[in-house]
């Protein structure tokens, strides 16, 4: 593709702190090259923010390849931006054109209170993880991997599920603001596998307990988490939940 | 885990709003049966409304049935005080609302307004029962004596022809079905996802089913009040 530049205009939330009063400002940024990253394209405004005198905007950001799920900007109406299976540190400047204006919020979810600007507290996903997110087994040398056979569609199910990144686009996303996409995942990867069986009914009361704790709405399966998140986490890991929960309320 | 418990954390309440709705399903399917027949006026002029009459009347006339019309309105009020608890509870969890909205990304739009859909419902309902319900309960229909033979019983089809006789009340019960036409465009396979069915196959299966139903079931109720307003059956 054709190498070009564009100047923008980029309207972004920024909050000084989470009891702050937030508010829209209004920027221009001009020369951005087709071929920078969203977020090198939010490095550009800052230094001219920074030359300025002024407060840079707080966004988080780590590996910037799309794995490790820290980066979170809610860009005209969609987490992560306009693209499709793909984290926002991801998108590309070409996806834009001279001229353009885009409006950049943080995740907005009770859950996920603003740190500042477009920075989140998701900790509640961590502790939903802490409550049953894991199997307990004493380490020691490495099992044979040919140990414990799986079923080839089962590995591959497990493994889709495991692709979540833990990013929060689909609380984001949620209409309920629920994280159940979320806490789907990290139950049906486990629930999917041998090792996961032993604690697989006290692990989904558990973290679904934590879940409703941290002031997450219900699911009424919408689908909206789904079309959103950038591994592809498909809705039907939900349901399975819902089957685990099934399978572990009534009997416990 | 308690048994309050395990129906009331996010899950728990699903599970009751899926299991309510499932047998409001069932309870549509049989109210529809019922009503179709005063399609049989079509086919034999001597009926008079007399089948719908007779089926309405056995509609309430064992103690079985009284007990399972007690239970089905448990299951409605249930079904209700939860939904709108439910849907208000979520509505509550944003907080600063988007300056731009996500929209109808990988969703369509009944599926995020059940609650609005289902107070459209509740409206519909209470207008519903008021005008037939109540009366043929406390009794202040007009009787008519069955075809072959002396029993006597309430003249339903009668009742229905007076109060589809109103244009607005024909164009309110439309509303009213199609309202419910979407609530179960996305209930009816949401209810099953929600008690665990997640093999791709049936969920395939139970959405094109849950569309065709919700298409039929709508189409059913709304040609009752249609055809008796511009009396294409009448007595
Ligand atoms: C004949 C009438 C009705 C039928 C057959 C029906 C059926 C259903 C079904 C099958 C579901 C899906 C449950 C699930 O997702 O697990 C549902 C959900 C729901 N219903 Fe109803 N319903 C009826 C009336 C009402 C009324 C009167 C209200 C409220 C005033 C209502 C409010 C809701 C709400 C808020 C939900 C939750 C949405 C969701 O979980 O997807 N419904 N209904
Ligand atoms: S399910 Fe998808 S959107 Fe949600 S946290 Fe995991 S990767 Fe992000
Ligand atoms: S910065 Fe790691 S996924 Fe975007």
């Amino acid at each position: 593709m054709e190498h070009y530049t564009m100047n923008l205009t980029l309207k972004v939330w920024r909050q000084e702190n989470s009891t702050a009063q937030g508010r829209f400002e209004t920027y221009q940024v001009s020369n951005i090259s087709s071929e920078m990253s969203f977020l090198e394209m939010f490095d550009v405004l800052n230094e001219q923010l920074v030359i300025e005198g002024k407060d840079p905007i707080a966004f988080d950001h780590d590996c910037r390849e799309g794995i490790c799920g820290s980066c979170s900007m809610y860009v005209d109406g969609k987490p992560h931006g306009p693209w499709r299976h793909n984290t926002v540190c991801q998108l590309h400047m070409r996806a834009y054109k001279d001229g353009d204006t885009i409006v950049v919020e943080p995740w907005r979810a009770k859950a996920f209170p603003v740190i500042k600007d477009l920075m989140t507290d998701r900790s509640a996903f961590d502790r939903i993880v802490q409550a049953g997110g894991y199997i307990s087994v004493n380490t020691g040398n490495a099992v044979d991997g040919n140990a414990t056979p799986i079923e080839k569609e089962k590995a591959d199910n497990a493994f889709g599920a495991a692709m979540c990144i833990q990013c929060g686009a689909c609380v984001a996303a949620c209409p309920n603001t629920s994280a159940m996409l979320f806490t789907a995942a990290k139950v049906s990867h486990l629930a999917l596998l041998p090792q996961g069986h032993p604690e697989r009914k006290t692990r989904v009361l558990d973290m679904i307990a934590q879940h409703d704790k941290e002031g997450f709405g219900s699911c009424t399966n919408i689908g909206a988490c789904e079309a959103t998140c950038p591994k592809d986490i498909s809705l039907s890991n939900i349901a399975r939940l819902n089957k685990e929960y099934r399978n572990a309320a009534l009997v416990e | 885990m308690t048994w309050k418990r395990a129906f009331t954390s996010s899950i728990g309440r699903k599970i009751v709003m899926s299991l309510t709705g499932l047998f409001l399903i069932l309870f549509l399917i049989v109210h529809v049966s019922i009503n179709a027949c005063i399609f049989n006026t079509l086919f034999d002029a001597g009926d008079k409304g007399d089948t719908f009459n007779r089926a309405a009347y056995f509609m309430g006339s064992t103690f079985l049935i009284r007990v399972m019309e007690i239970g089905l309105f448990v299951l409605f009020f249930i079904h209700i005080i939860q939904g709108l608890m439910i849907a208000s509870n979520n509505s509550t969890r944003r907080g600063t609302p988007y300056q731009i909205k996500y929209g109808n990304r990988g969703s369509r739009w009944y599926s995020r307004s059940m609650g609005l859909l289902g107070t459209l419902i509740l409206l519909f309902l209470i207008v519903h029962i008021a005008q037939f319900w109540v009366p043929s309960r406390f009794g202040q229909l007009e009787e008519v004596q069955v075809r072959n033979g002396t029993a006597m019983v309430h003249n339903l089809f009668l009742r229905m022809e007076q109060v589809f006789s109103h244009l607005w009340v024909v164009i309110l019960y439309v509303l009213g079905c199609i309202s419910l036409g979407y609530h179960l465009a996305h209930g009816f396979q949401s209810a099953f996802r929600t008690l665990g069915v997640h093999n791709k196959k049936y969920v395939r299966m139970l959405v094109v089913l849950g569309n065709w139903f919700s298409i039929l079931i709508t189409i059913g109720f709304i040609s009752m009040p249609v055809s008796m307003y511009f009396g294409w059956v009448h007595q």
